[in-house]
């Protein structure tokens, strides 16, 4: 055991922190399908990771500047979601789990080749319009980028729990997520709210995309982050808009501090493993999450 | 299979669960195994064989995963792992005490259904989505936890040589010799899956995958038949990890990540699912598809496209068309490969007099 260093420890709390916030923002485009579909999307990754490739595009070929090429890639983000569920998705509604689950795993394989296809293997960059000077805070430094990337995300999910709570829209999204046949008995159009839940997942995955290609740059490997996902959503909860900030949060410290307490005895690695140890343990105290519906079977 | 009846005259369970429904069933089956173990043998080169030698390999791990999958209901992504758990403990046996392959194999096979049975365990609790997923961590789980111990992993590399099998003192050198010993096991696989899917445990398995709740009201101990399919399932994907070692001649973790667990979800889901033929044609048709991708492209794609733009393209090209496959078949013909074959079938049943 290294001593106990109090400045490490709070330089791997912040960033596990930041970048659990954006973790977060991308557990949520998961969330969104999953509270109102019942669908599983296994290409959230993918989604990200496309989205950045659009962003990274226009700031290429058009020259467009940073919030252009956000505002870009989040527009072909709906129209993408939008097709996606009305050729994909629509079609499997009352179908086993694997079949939906196959699907998007399909999609993933899809996007990530045809990505690469049209805009080739090398590594883009987004660049925000931020300095890269970093910001001591105290004893512990903080990249801006990363600050700009944990604000955004806390804005858009401030901006989500708000919609969920206040508009009609939303509320009308909650009642079908809660049920869809009594949603359809009260005059909700349920299908419409499937394509606005998708819509809605490809906004989050656009922002998820800049952020995250603005961080780490865009090549197919971001799409990894999508492997994140799920211990994140498992902890929080699979339906919950609040145990998606919880768990994001979680995840990224935990994971920060088993990086830098671990990694040196294990040979690496612990990043990606640790999680998922985390969301075993969840699954076997607490299968339903930190912040989810418990099911109850009725036959 | 490639005979024809005119109807359905089958008047007692027996008949109807019977290997052999028909006297000329008998023959199409003994046509097709001359075809296979005589003719293909001996008219293929050694290039061609070997396709068909990694064919035999898939097709033994797509028949364990039909069981948990296609037959028992429960979804697993981490098939690959459970492979590389086959994989690594027949290459110690292999390598550190000199086992032959008759101990190898089984003993690889039931070290991944141990593994396998202690990863099902959750199946009792939670299903579908987050069996899933919980799979989907013993996958990374196993795959780091392989790689970061030199003792199970042979240290650099994570990879283990392995020499060839012997059979009777005749080390198996060519493609054609592993062909015969590959075959061996894939008949042996077939003919175990088939007895175990028509008898009183493949009931019960698909009672537990059209409802687990009223299956366990009806008498099954779903808990039992859960782990019992979580076990032969990983049975079988160890026995294929033992294989594809021989096969590679080394056991290395690369060749069992998760996109290896994709890639046999697509094998049963494109031949269909819950059928022993299908296991068979899907992992033939996933297996060619990278394989016949590249031979048309390099044919071809010279004409379109320079050579360093065709090494980019081949690999990528092979992932847009394996996704949309899967998505294609899920979305239009849902039973898959089998299926196809059925309706074909149907088709010719009466022909020319349909009506």
């Amino acid at each position: 055991m290294p001593e106990f260093d109090l400045q490490f420890t709070l330089v791997l709390l912040t960033n596990g922190l930041m970048i659990g916030l954006m973790y977060a923002l991308i557990a949520l485009g998961f969330v969104l399908v999953y509270k109102a579909t019942d669908a599983i999307n296994f290409a959230q990754g993918e989604f990200v990771m496309f989205a950045a490739f659009i962003a990274a595009a226009g700031a290429y070929a058009a020259d467009l500047p940073f919030w252009a090429c956000a505002l870009v890639a989040i527009l072909s983000m709906v129209a993408f979601s939008f097709g996606l569920e009305r050729v994909v998705l629509r079609p499997l509604i009352g179908r086993p789990v694997v079949a939906v689950i196959m699907a998007t795993i399909g999609i993933a394989a899809l996007l990530r080749g045809f990505s690469t296809l049209v805009f080739g293997a090398g590594t883009r960059a987004i660049v925000m319009p931020v300095s890269d000077e970093p910001i001591y805070l105290g004893p512990v430094f903080l990249p801006p980028v990363q600050l700009v990337s944990a604000a955004i995300s806390l804005a858009f999910l401030a901006a989500f729990t708000w919609f969920f709570l206040r508009t009609r829209m939303g509320v009308a999204m909650r009642a079908v997520a809660d049920n869809q046949q009594v949603a359809m008995a009260m005059g909700i159009n349920v299908p419409r709210y499937f394509a606005l839940a998708w819509a809605l997942a490809g906004i989050v995955s656009a922002l998820g995309g800049v952020v995250w290609g603005a961080m780490l740059g865009v090549d197919n490997q971001l799409a990894q982050v999508g492997l994140k996902v799920f211990p994140v959503v498992i902890l929080g909860g699979l339906d919950s808009v609040v145990g998606a900030v919880v768990g994001g949060l979680i995840v990224g410290i935990v994971e920060n501090l088993a990086a830098g307490y671990l990694d040196p005895y294990v040979g690496g690695g612990t990043k990606d493993f640790a999680p998922y140890v985390l969301m075993i343990i969840a699954l076997m105290v607490r299968p339903y999450g930190l912040f989810g519906k418990p099911l109850i079977e009725r036959v | 299979m490639f005979y024809r009846e005119s109807g359905v005259f089958k008047t007692t369970y027996a008949t109807d669960m019977a290997l052999y429904p028909l006297p000329i069933t008998k023959w199409a089956v003994a046509a097709v195994a001359v075809l296979f173990i005589v003719i293909a043998p001996l008219m293929l080169g050694e290039y061609l064989i070997s396709i068909l030698n990694l064919i035999l390999v898939a097709s033994v791990g797509a028949l364990g995963l039909n069981i948990l999958v296609g037959y028992t209901g429960q979804v697993s992504i981490g098939h690959g792992a459970f492979m590389s758990v086959g994989a690594y403990t027949a290459a110690n046996l292999i390598v550190r005490l000199g086992a032959p392959f008759w101990i190898a194999i089984p003993a690889g096979g039931l070290m991944a259904a141990l593994i396998g049975a202690i990863v099902g365990v959750p199946s009792l609790r939670i299903k579908g989505l987050y069996l899933a997923i919980a799979t989907l961590a013993a996958q990374l789980i196993i795959e780091w936890i392989i790689n970061h111990t030199p003792a199970i992993s042979g240290g650099v590399q994570a990879s283990i040589e392995v020499p060839r099998p012997s059979v009777f003192g005749t080390v198996l050198k060519t493609q054609t010799q592993l062909y015969f010993f590959l075959m061996f096991f894939l008949v042996l696989a077939i003919v175990a899956m088939q007895n175990i899917v028509r008898g009183r445990i493949g009931r019960a398995f698909v009672a537990v995958r059209d409802h687990d709740t009223a299956a366990e009201i009806i008498g099954i101990n779903i808990f039992r038949y859960k782990l019992l399919a979580f076990a032969i399932s990983s049975f079988y994907a160890g026995v294929t990890g033992v294989l594809y070692t021989y096969y590679l001649g080394i056991a290395n973790y690369e060749q069992f990540q998760i996109n290896v667990s994709i890639d046999y979800l697509a094998m049963i889901i494109i031949g269909g699912l819950g059928s022993v033929l299908g296991s068979i044609l899907g992992a033939a048709f996933v297996t060619l598809l990278p394989i016949v991708t590249r031979w048309v492209l390099e044919g071809m794609g010279g004409l379109l496209f320079s050579a360093s733009d065709l090494l980019n393209i081949i690999p990528n090209l092979r992932l847009v068309m394996f996704g949309g496959l899967i998505v294609l078949f899920l979305v239009v013909e849902p039973e898959g490969l089998n299926r196809l074959w059925g309706n074909i079938r149907n088709y010719f049943r009466m022909w020319p007099f349909s009506y």
